[in-house]
């Protein structure tokens, strides 16, 4: 019957094509193909490109967009002095839409169509794992702007925001010597609260404070009557709030309404910087305190410059905020890193960025990449929400913290990773 | 492995045969869930259950009736005044944009119901960007009057968050007067007329479309009260519709289409359920169970709680 | 031409194109990129049959693609692992001391492999019967999906330990001995991607053409009638809907290599939704219509947020609306409506006929 052979043979054609390729295949990893050598760089006109690689929209557009406009600003300002090594910048926008698979797939179409020198951006860990395997496999280099939960070092990522132990172990250090021995979780489901708990109650057993309770609502939830019930409940007295993006907005309405407040049970929060502030309002944050290592209202000649430039581009409203800052100063790491390498040659930026001694006044202070880790030296800074929506600073590390990723130098933290 | 370490540093909640004041506040907690889910969920009941229309940028209508009290706040300083004027102005926001959606799109596919899922969710993806391009990508705050951030204090333990209440309140207000505008009103009995034969009411003289426009109208004008409502609790942002559409429009299912008694009950009862089961577990534990309860219930009674009985077939 | 060469001439430039022009005319990159979309077509000709032909709108067909993908993820982590090793993942977040108990099974390959297909069709299965018994159809079903979708997409979220989390699982180095960081096995995963296709487009088409498919599109359009002539349209349903089921299973099995991640990104309402635009854009009724559509819209959109990326969401938008309120058949119905101007031939009329 006719039908039944138009079947045969299209079966038997991807058959056959479907093998000729595995054959391809056998062949080819017999002989040693390289596994597409380093990324090309295009140096060859005036100008070199760079990625910019963040969540322009979904979800995740509302943290990651003045994350993208800080890199804009940091290239704007590097290509009006001058460039890097005598070429412009030109930054190459990319959006990762708030979905890992895209990320992954942007961060491939930056590396192998825009041949450019250094990405900046990512924000969650899940689009940082996504795209980790496609720079390591490409051997190109990712800039990483936001604090995270460590455990990782992966050697095309440079990290500019804090680890764990600029962040969350001055913290709670913080809290030890207030004399909070109790502390209630609630945390987004996602990796980096996951993690971050951990490593709190690891620190909680080790110094004799209690976890009264953890919880984590889904990414985006905005329903936490019961969440906040059991808070209260728990009689903690202070909750670590590692909620993300909008559930933070919901989280602090619904603390305010159950009647607890910054001095009956404070907020610890190590995800809402001053952009965060201004969404949830004043009138539920006043007097929480929160966990960076840089704040608008930070001191010092650099910071000036950075919160007037910023400001004078996007508007006298925009606060800037800690992302925001280890973005802008990540492009100008790259550029001391590049610099010192004299190319834009991955594998030399690289290895003059691990030989140590970079360097940058950045507004949070000096800041100085420790070539072993590729991290970057920090000081830890507490602050308390202000009623005028701003973060003042109560207490700080004194001296930058040594970044430690994998919490090696903290005898309770043996096993965590 | 720090398992062991961990286990002994977290002291779990303590649960000595949960005392009788948590579980009045979660019961309270469950029925202002109810309520709020009730809310987003009554302009569905109107246009979906009466209508047959699953409109899903239905969520989008909830953002700008948000929107509307941020916009309000910019030249009203008073929280409290702002808030009362938002309500009608958010209605009537909401509802003309529902008109706008009907008469553009949906009037074309009132013979595929399936079908206005897709071009409404595709309505609300350009409401989306469209709030994002106009209002920016970050939450919006406003600002709630003093009296609504505060609580009620019931007993030493129970205290009900009096936003709550008015969400409640609000809710309940907004059931009574659909019924009454449905039970009592030349309108609701030209709708009601329409819902059970469309046929017969056009060739008894009413024009069918102008009522249904009408119906749309108020439909998607709860949503903007739900959205006033919203800016009490949770954030006022782009995206913050997409996440409650499904469950609203779960709650229209279960009720039974076209039965607004049924999703007045099955509102609450949701909530309560959601929130018992989340105290006891975890939210995504709850969520799920919350998700096998409905199916199961729809073995049980799979055209809803309460159907409506004509002599259609399908 | 008889319909009957013209489908086999169809399947004949089909196969010229993805096997010869692509390969040939696109770099390493783009013809990654294609077999992303190739994985999207192989859902889109499930819910083409399911929603096309048998009238349910299979919102929730993200649960499968994620069962199928996951499936596949867990058989090639455990192998990157080696033999008796844990995950990466596993010691980073879960920190657990030996696998779990549902990982087991998939350390052996022909269980995965049979898994990826079969777990999302008995899954399917379970489903179908519990809602087309009981008469749950139309926008109850289509909701119902969806709530699926998105309650398997918190579940998995929740797991971090032995799911990933939001992260899913990422950073799959090889495919059973191959390294997927040789560009040329790359290029082997999307022949084997480019040959599943057409073998899925076969497989619909075979059921199209067969008793069956005349019975699921009389069940589309009357099922009271179906019936009451003695069949039981709950059966005839659920045929379509594992078949579709086990698709979206295959293709997410198939994205794994080739994207190399799978994660809850891929399974909740929104990823479940667009599933379906392709469908909508091609033709949900027509054979070709829905892959070609599920291909097109991908391209559309890699293509437009390259250039201006806030555009892409105005126009997938309009992608929703303009096609299905004024073109309901899709693309295809242009091509039809074409062939008929020029040939005059009767009409098909259970197939012009756009279900809801």
């Amino acid at each position: 019957m006719f039908k039944n052979r138009v079947a045969t043979a299209l079966v038997a054609l991807s058959a056959v094509t479907a093998l000729t390729a595995c054959g391809a295949k056998t062949a080819d990893t017999a002989g040693s193909a390289p596994a597409g050598g380093g990324a090309a760089v295009d140096t060859s006109g005036p100008t070199v490109k760079v990625g910019l690689l963040n969540s322009l929209s979904g979800t995740m557009a509302i943290s990651e967009v003045t994350v993208r406009d800080a890199i804009q600003l940091a290239v704007e300002e590097i290509n009006t002095a001058g460039g890097v090594l005598g070429k412009q910048l030109t930054a190459v926008s990319e959006d990762g839409a708030s979905d890992w698979p895209t990320f992954a797939e942007k961060a491939q179409k930056l590396i192998s169509q825009d041949k450019v020198a250094a990405v900046f951006g990512c924000w969650t860990s899940s689009s940082r794992k996504a795209v980790k395997p496609v720079f390591e496999k490409n051997k190109a280099l990712l800039f990483y702007p936001v604090q995270y939960e460590g455990l990782e070092q992966s050697p095309y990522i440079f990290y500019t925001g804090a680890t764990t132990n600029q962040q969350i172990v001055p913290a709670l250090d913080y809290l030890k010597s207030t004399g909070k021995t109790s502390v209630y979780l609630v945390g987004s489901d996602y990796v980096f609260p996951r993690t971050a708990n951990k490593i709190i109650k690891a620190y909680a057993a080790a110094n004799g404070m209690k976890v009264l309770g953890e919880d984590y609502a889904p990414l985006g939830s905005t329903e936490f009557s019961t969440i906040v019930n059991k808070v209260k409940a728990s009689g903690a007295s202070a909750v670590f709030n590692t909620l993300n993006g909008d559930s933070n907005v919901a989280f602090f309405k619904e603390y305010k309404s159950a009647g607890l407040t910054a001095e009956s049970m404070p907020v610890v929060s190590v995800s809402i910087a001053e952009e965060e502030v201004k969404s949830i309002g004043t009138q539920y944050l006043a007097g929480q305190l929160t966990a960076w290592n840089y704040y608008q209202t930070t001191e010092g000649a650099a910071n000036e410059r950075f919160v007037k430039a910023y400001k004078a581009k996007y508007g006298a409203d925009k606060p800037t905020s800690d992302p925001m800052e280890a973005a802008y100063t990540s492009v100008y790491l790259w550029k001391a890193m590049a610099e010192k390498a004299g190319s834009f040659d991955i594998e030399k930026v690289k290895a003059a960025a691990n030989a140590g001694g970079i360097t940058y006044e950045a507004p949070e202070g000096l800041v100085t990449v420790d070539g072993a880790t590729q991290h970057v030296f920090k000081t830890a800074r507490i602050g308390k929400i202000g009623s005028d929506g701003l973060i003042e600073e109560v207490w700080n590390s004194g001296e930058p913290v040594k970044p430690d990723p994998y919490l090696k130098s903290y005898s309770w933290a043996t096993g965590l990773s | 492995m720090i398992a062991g370490v961990g286990a002994a540093a977290l002291t779990p909640y303590p649960r000595r045969g949960l005392p009788v004041s948590v579980i009045v506040s979660q019961l309270f907690t469950g029925v202002s869930i109810g309520a709020v889910l009730l809310l987003i969920a009554l302009g569905l009941a109107l246009t979906f259950g009466q209508m047959n229309v699953i409109n899903m940028a239905h969520g989008e209508f909830i953002m700008a009736g948000a929107y509307t009290v941020y916009v309000l706040q910019q030249s009203i300083s008073s929280a409290g005044a702002s808030l009362l004027i938002a309500l009608p102005v958010s209605f009537a926001v909401t509802g003309l944009m529902g008109v706008i959606l009907e008469v553009l799109l949906i009037r074309r596919l009132y013979a595929r119901p399936l079908d206005t899922l897709l071009v409404t969710w595709g309505v609300s993806l350009i409401l989306q960007q469209a709030a994002r391009d106009i209002f920016g990508a970050p939450n919006v705050q406003t600002s709630a009057p003093s009296f609504l951030t505060g609580s009620v204090q019931i007993t030493d333990d129970i205290v009900i968050a009096s936003s709550r209440l008015f969400i409640l309140g609000l809710a309940l207000a907004a059931v009574a007067a659909l019924m009454i505008v449905l039970k009592t009103t030349s309108l609701g009995r030209r709708i009601r007329a329409v819902v059970q034969n469309r046929d017969l009411a056009a060739v008894s003289g009413l024009a069918t479309g102008r009522v249904d426009r009408l119906t749309f109208f108020i439909g998607s004008g709860l949503a903007g009260i739900a959205g006033v409502a919203l800016t009490l609790i949770g954030p006022i942002g782009p995206a913050m519709g997409t996440n409650i559409i499904v469950n609203a429009f779960l709650v229209v299912v279960v009720g039974g289409i076209g039965q607004l008694k049924g999703t007045v009950i099955v509102a609450f009862v949701l909530g309560i359920l959601q929130s018992m089961v989340e105290y006891a577990t975890t939210v995504s534990v709850a969520s799920v169970i919350v998700f096998v309860a409905i199916v199961a219930f729809l073995q049980w009674r799979p055209q809803g709680l309460f159907t409506l009985r004509t002599r259609s077939l399908a | 031409m008889s319909p009957r060469l013209r489908t086999f001439a169809g399947f004949g430039i089909t196969a010229l194109l993805l096997f010869a022009v692509a390969p040939l005319v696109l770099g390493d990159f783009r013809l990654g990129l294609l077999a992303k979309y190739l994985c999207f077509a192989i859902v889109a000709v499930g819910i083409g049959l399911a929603w096309g032909r048998g009238g349910m709108l299979a919102l929730g067909q993200g649960v499968f693609f994620g069962l199928g993908g996951y499936a596949m993820a867990m058989h090639l982590k455990l192998a990157d692992a080696g033999p008796g090793e844990l995950p990466d993942f596993m010691t980073l977040y879960g920190q657990l001391d030996a696998l779990p108990w549902w990982w087991a099974p998939f350390a052996n390959p022909v269980f995965a492999l049979l898994a990826t297909v079969l777990l999302p069709m008995l899954v399917a299965l379970l489903l179908g019967l519990l809602i087309f018994r009981r008469r749950v159809r139309g926008a109850y079903f289509a909701i119902l999906s969806q709530a699926l979708a998105a309650a398997f997409a918190i579940l998995l979220i929740g797991q971090q330990g032995t799911t990933g989390g939001t992260n899913g699982l990422t950073d799959i180095q090889g495919f059973f001995g191959y390294d997927l960081n040789d560009p040329v096995n790359r290029r082997m995963i999307y022949f084997i991607i480019a040959t599943a296709l057409l073998l899925m487009l076969l497989a619909a088409w075979q059921l199209m053409r067969s008793r069956y498919g005349e019975l699921l599109v009389a069940v589309r359009d009357a099922e009271e009638r179906v019936r009451f002539l003695g069949y039981d349209p709950a059966n005839v349903k659920l045929v379509a809907y594992v078949v579709a089921a086990g698709m979206a299973g295959l293709a997410g099995a198939l994205f794994v290599p080739a994207v190399g991640i799978i994660s809850p990104a891929l399974i909740g309402v929104v990823p479940s939704i667009e599933f379906v635009i392709g469908v909508a854009v091609g033709g949900r009724a027509s054979l070709a219509g829905p892959a070609i559509g599920a291909i097109a819209v991908a391209w559309a959109k890699t293509a437009l947020s390259e250039r201006v990326p806030s555009a892409w969401t105005y126009f997938e938008g309009l992608l929703f609306v303009l096609p299905i309120v004024f073109l309901p058949g899709g693309i295809a119905s242009l091509v039809r409506l074409r062939r008929r101007r020029t040939a005059e031939a009767p009409a098909a009329p259970a197939l012009e006929k756009v279900p809801s």
